[in-house]
């Protein structure tokens, strides 16, 4: 798949790759140190908010933690 | 008042394949309006998986919707939250940007089907609105119709990547021949009884001329 930065593919597609076999092999397992793919995701990250940046997108709404939290939008009650 | 969508999926593979097959959901075939994807958050925090996807789709709006729109080109983000002692894979995806002219907020809790054991049940709902005024009920009804459509193109595209992923193991294929070759032998049989009653009719018409 593309990265918004065409510069950042090479980056995304190595730690993509990192991070499906921590993914299946570790952290399916139970084993849930991330430390093994932080190298390749910090290089990658660096690359991405870089675009990001340049092409006027918030970094902070894209962040924005709204999944678990009050935020979340709510199933409207059953019609009976 | 937005509209609200629900549906429920199962997905015939196990919550362990389902949860590896959504990081690689992209490419496939239904896919081509998803341009990029890349990772943005990634954490773990007491014990749970918590990331963040920047997706980026051409979404054409149709001809009225052009006052309202200038670019084909939508930003996504798309929460999740794995929890692999339970099971449980939860989205959270929204659009950025033209928030007032359409929100499009969808959450998708993936977790293993009680009623099928080794499958995986994906529970979806969404949420769409509209704040243009005198235009709202109609974008939300549009949007609404939209979403319901593309919702099979969504499951029909991750299942392709799931089967391909994890291909059915030979056994199942087997038995699936027999079955062809079972009805096919049985089909066989049929259209030869047919084709031998065909045949007999004139004979026995000839040998009984005086009934019709």
């Amino acid at each position: 798949m593309n990265s918004i930065g065409d510069a950042c593919k090479p980056l995304k597609d190595e730690y993509d790759a990192c991070f499906n076999t921590w993914f299946s092999e570790q952290f399916l397992k139970g084993r849930t140190n991330d430390s093994m793919c932080e190298p390749l995701f910090r290089v990658y990250q660096d690359c991405v908010k870089k675009v990001m940046k340049e092409q006027n997108i918030e970094i902070q709404e894209v962040e924005k933690d709204l999944l678990g939290t009050n935020s979340e939008r709510k199933v409207p009650p059953k019609k009976s | 008042m937005p509209r609200y969508f629900e549906a429920t999926t199962v997905f015939n593979f196990t919550w362990d394949q389902v949860a590896r097959g959504f990081w690689q959901k992209y490419p496939n075939p239904n896919s081509k309006h998803v341009l990029t994807e890349d990772t943005v958050i990634r954490e773990v925090r007491s014990g749970k998986l918590f990331s963040k996807r920047l997706i980026r789709k051409t979404n054409p709006s149709p001809k009225w919707a052009e006052r309202f729109v200038t670019t084909k080109n939508v930003n996504i983000v798309e929460e999740s939250i794995v929890d692999p002692i339970n099971k449980t894979l939860v989205t959270y995806t929204r659009n950025l940007g033209y928030l007032k002219v359409m929100s499009v907020t969808e959450k998708v809790i993936y977790k293993e089907s009680d009623e099928h054991p080794g499958k995986t049940v994906a529970i979806r709902s969404a949420w769409i609105d509209s704040q243009i005024k005198g235009f709202g009920r109609a974008i939300c009804a549009f949007g609404y119709e939209r979403f319901k459509k593309n919702c099979n193109k969504m499951v029909g595209g991750f299942n392709y990547v799931l089967a391909n992923m994890f291909p059915p193991h030979t056994i199942t294929s087997t038995a699936h021949n027999v079955v062809t070759t079972k009805s096919k032998l049985k089909d066989a049989a049929k259209s030869a009884s047919e084709l031998a009653k065909a045949r007999a009719a004139p004979i026995y018409a000839s040998l009984h001329p005086n009934q019709s």
